[in-house]
């Protein structure tokens, strides 16, 4: 548990932008995981894809860690945004665009 | 491993006895679900804090037994 909260920790500490989703960018494995991986594409922002399929201690750990129940979420610097529906939210109104400038 | 629309209401609304609940079954399955929640307590929450207010409600089921829930929450 400690390790795990650390090796995420890590993970959205050394990345400006996180996506932990099922599949992976390229592949998407749901259709939650795809649409915000597509917003990114179209934001052409540098992300990290963690596939939490791949890994069950990150499918759980990352639950325990944001506290929230599903996958996709996303962090960026460092920050938990949210899963798809406030993805997309935040797409349609620039908010994430604003977000993203930022970096 | 699937909800009731019934069920979901309720869990809903004991967690939100003020709020205006709207809820549609996207795929007519009892296992994808769109919810928009307007309610006082999400006054000076942030997205994802009103979020996980409404995941709380549902006591665990979010993800378990309820796949997919998209999710609108507005003050009220």
């Amino acid at each position: 548990m400690a390790t795990i909260n650390k090796k995420i920790k890590d993970i959205i500490n050394k990345n400006n932008v996180v996506l932990f989703m099922k599949g992976t960018a390229e592949m998407p494995q749901c259709g939650f995981s795809m649409t915000v991986s597509n917003i990114l594409k179209k934001l052409n922002v540098k992300f990290i894809d963690i596939d939490v399929l791949a890994d069950p201690e990150i499918r759980q750990g990352i639950k325990d860690f944001s506290n929230w129940p599903t996958i996709p979420q996303l962090y960026i610097k460092g920050e938990f945004i949210g899963g798809c529906d406030i993805a997309k939210e935040m797409y349609e109104n620039g908010e994430l665009k604003k977000k993203i400038n930022f970096i | 491993m699937a909800i009731s629309k019934k069920e979901l209401f309720e869990l809903l609304k004991s967690g939100f006895p003020d709020g205006e609940i709207k809820i549609d079954d996207l795929a007519g399955d009892n296992n994808h679900y769109a919810a928009n929640i307007k309610s006082s307590k999400f006054k000076n929450k942030t997205k994802v804090q009103q979020h996980q207010m409404v995941y709380a409600s549902l006591k665990g089921k979010m993800g378990n037994e309820l796949h997919a829930l998209a999710l609108t929450t507005e003050e009220k």
